[in-house]
């Protein structure tokens, strides 16, 4: 029961970033942006957040910032300010200067290991994480409660947020009418404009709340994991591509595949500790393989927007 | 289509330029020159900014570069570092710039590379009493097959299925960056070494134990060139094999039936395949090219500077050659100076960490900047007042998200 226990907890804890990096892709994508740039975004965030909440502690900082729930809100917002930067920059490269939108993604990618592995410290102790908003109120003794308590409580307000916001993405884009717009800027700009939509200005904000998505993974990976590390966000930008594709651009079915990741990651982690007989980095292969296998099998299936991908022009 | 909208900064610049008729003689050296404004320029406005960064970290710039430019070209032996960053740089740079003429980003070279590198260096020590140059080349070929191989299942993924190559190759980044540790993994007292491994047993090797065990002299590429002095590097002979390969892909692409389809598909797919060209076959070559030019560059790392594989060795050279390609603006020709730029900064990095302590990602920074204003090339357009020149071909890779 505890091992179970244990894979749920870990699984829930990978799939949160990778839910809110799949989130990510699906706001840029849907309004017609390739966003590959969602790595470099939440090792960024990651950075920001972490270097802010030990900033924010040294002397010299007033004390109301130094108080956790503000210290902690501040590093947030950080990292999500962060991604929402890192975004503009790919919009303003692909949208003004008409960039490919790989090619832009990649310079992120490559600009943000270099920015954070520069200003890097070493040894850096993570100063308190974000704590549980509810406390598992049940004891060992209750037994099934105890344990369901233990996986619906105990949890950082992120992962509490990345689960609210898969329903009400999903209800944001196809129930409002940003969420038409988005949808129709995707599929087909060139109408979109002709009824009035200001195209670019719905890609720059779209992106820009997709590199606020890309942050906040990013700053789950440090304010609810562990200390910031160089190139700690190890893939996992990719993989929430991987797992948007599966959900075919819809968030309740990306996370979905996100769950799928993060159970298979978790298992990842139990399996070395249960002394299985087959070394360790192949299983540590699992999510890239599984991925890969993902790429594959729905690639073909799944459509993207029409629009995805190539500059649109204004007339 | 409609023509692109000209930015307002170039139309700002434009009346002050001359009003020359446009692009009609196209000399070679016109060309020559044309074709290298824009990278220099990018580079100078790179290490401006980069000088900022330097500041604002509080360190010194001027000491900074003085270090970098005394480490990559200050003596005899500070040249001959900068030729040899410069060889894998030039075969890695040819393996991304030729995928960019077939369509294909291939970020996956760093993983070709390295699996072409481990190749090398099995059949360079498990393969006994050869002699040199039969050995030399069989180690070459074995890269070459290992890179090729590597590359061969996302180009098979992307033809068959369409899982875009930038994703696929990433992730076969980190398998084979997995699969590669556990080949040479060391001997454990829980777990048995891997079966390429040179320290079989538990606590064999102090440090750094992920290796194999040497390859044969008889699998050194020979130095063409020894500097002076107590520098340990010596010049191998695969900046020569590098600088053939350049002139070699230049004709395979601009010289060849085969090169022009495979450029055919990067412009424009639908067209290659109504013209009878199977764009799939082609998809797939292109990638096993690309990954076979990868896997030379690792080989050659092993036979002519590491003389064994380590997981710890190359471990940015495949991502460096992205930048290489792109400056070079894929042409096999440009990756020359351009791989020799890189190379510098990549000789000088120690030299300038020594010097002025500013951290070596400053580079990476540095390369980060000089693609974005090559990609961007209007911005560096706009902020020197250059007139943009004809439309070269131009290579969509992000149209093909999920196509066949």
């Amino acid at each position: 029961m505890d091992v179970i226990l244990a894979v749920i907890n870990a699984a829930i804890r990978f799939t949160v970033p990778i839910t809110l990096g799949a989130m990510s892709g699906i706001v840029s994508e849907r309004s017609g942006i390739v966003n590959i740039a969602i790595e470099g975004m939440i090792l960024a965030g990651a950075f920001t957040s972490f270097i802010t909440n030990i900033l924010l502690s040294t002397p010299g900082v007033p004390e109301f910032l130094q108080l956790q729930p503000i210290r902690l809100g501040v590093a947030i917002l950080a990292g999500a300010a962060v991604g929402a930067g890192l975004a503009l920059l790919h919009a303003l490269l692909s949208i003004r200067f008409k960039v490919d939108q790989i090619i832009s993604g990649t310079v992120i990618n490559i600009l943000s290991a270099g920015v954070t592995g520069y200003l890097y410290i070493g040894n850096q102790n993570s100063l308190g994480t974000l704590p549980a908003v509810v406390n598992n109120p049940f004891t060992t003794d209750q037994g099934l409660l105890y344990y369901l308590g233990a996986v619906i409580f105990d949890k950082g307000l992120l992962t509490y947020l990345t689960f609210f916001l898969v329903p009400f993405l999903g209800f944001c884009l196809f129930r409002t009418t940003w969420g038409l717009r988005t949808r129709s800027v995707g599929e087909n700009p060139r109408a979109a404009d002709t009824l009035g939509v200001n195209v670019y200005r719905l890609q720059y904000t779209n992106l820009a709340l997709s590199g606020i998505l890309a942050g906040l993974a990013g700053a789950v990976l440090v304010l609810e994991g562990v200390s910031f590390e160089r190139g700690m966000s190890a893939g996992r930008g990719f993989i929430a591509l991987a797992v948007m594709i599966f959900g075919m651009w819809r968030p309740s079915r990306a996370f979905l595949g996100a769950l799928l990741f993060g159970f298979a990651s978790a298992m990842q982690n139990q399996l070395q500790f249960f002394n299985v007989q087959i070394p360790h980095q192949f299983i540590a292969m699992l999510p890239y393989i599984l991925t890969l296998v993902v790429l594959a099998g729905f690639m073909g299936r799944a459509r993207p927007p029409a629009h995805v991908g190539s500059a649109y022009e204004v007339e | 289509m409609k023509q692109p909208q000209t930015p307002l900064t170039v139309e700002l610049a434009r009346p002050a330029e001359t009003n020359q008729p446009p692009e009609q003689r196209t000399g070679f050296l016109r060309r020559l020159i044309q074709g290298f404004t824009l990278p220099l320029l990018s580079v100078f406005t790179a290490v401006i900014i980069g000088s900022i960064f330097i500041l604002l970290a509080g360190y010194d710039p001027f000491r900074a570069f003085s270090g970098l430019l005394q480490g990559a070209f200050g003596t005899d032996g500070a040249i001959t570092r900068t030729l040899i960053k410069m060889t894998p740089l030039i075969l890695s740079g040819l393996a991304v710039a030729l995928a960019f003429k077939g369509g294909l980003f291939n970020i996956g070279a760093q993983g070709q590379l390295v699996v072409g590198s481990l190749c090398s260096a099995v059949a360079g020590y498990a393969l006994i009493g050869l002699p040199p140059l039969l050995h030399v080349i069989i180690c070459l070929l074995a890269g070459i097959i290992g890179g090729g191989l590597w590359a061969f299942v996302p180009g098979l993924l992307k033809a068959r299925t369409g899982a875009h190559e930038v994703i696929s190759t990433i992730m076969l980044n980190y398998i084979a960056a997995l699969l590669l540790e556990w080949a040479v993994a060391p001997g454990r007292t829980d777990a048995p070494p891997g079966p390429f491994a040179f320290c079989r047993l538990p606590g064999q090797c102090a440090s750094n134990p992920n290796v194999t065990p040497p390859i044969l002299e008889s699998a050194y590429l020979p130095a063409i060139y020894t500097p002076g002095g107590n520098a340990p590097d010596y010049l191998h002979f695969g900046v020569i094999i590098a600088l053939v390969v350049a002139i070699l892909i230049w004709i395979l692409l601009f010289k060849t039936t085969f090169g022009f389809e495979l450029r055919m598909v990067g412009l424009n797919p639908s067209a290659a395949r109504y013209s009878g060209i199977k764009v799939a076959r082609m998809t797939i070559l292109t990638m096993v090219i690309s990954g076979a030019l990868a896997g030379l560059a690792g080989a050659i790392q092993v036979q002519g500077v590491v003389h064994q594989f380590q997981t710890n060795q190359n471990l940015t050279l495949g991502f460096d050659s992205i930048a290489v390609a792109l400056l070079a603006g894929s042409n096999p020709i440009g990756i020359i100076p351009s791989a020799f730029l890189f190379g510098a900064m990549d000789a000088g990095t120690t030299l300038m960490q020594a010097t002025s302590r500013v951290p070596g990602e400053l580079i990476q920074v540095m390369q980060a900047l000089i693609l974005m204003f090559v990609a961007a090339d209007q911005i560096i357009r706009g902020m020197y007042r250059i007139k943009a020149s004809g439309s070269g071909d131009k290579i969509r890779l992000s149209s093909t998200w999920g196509q066949r």
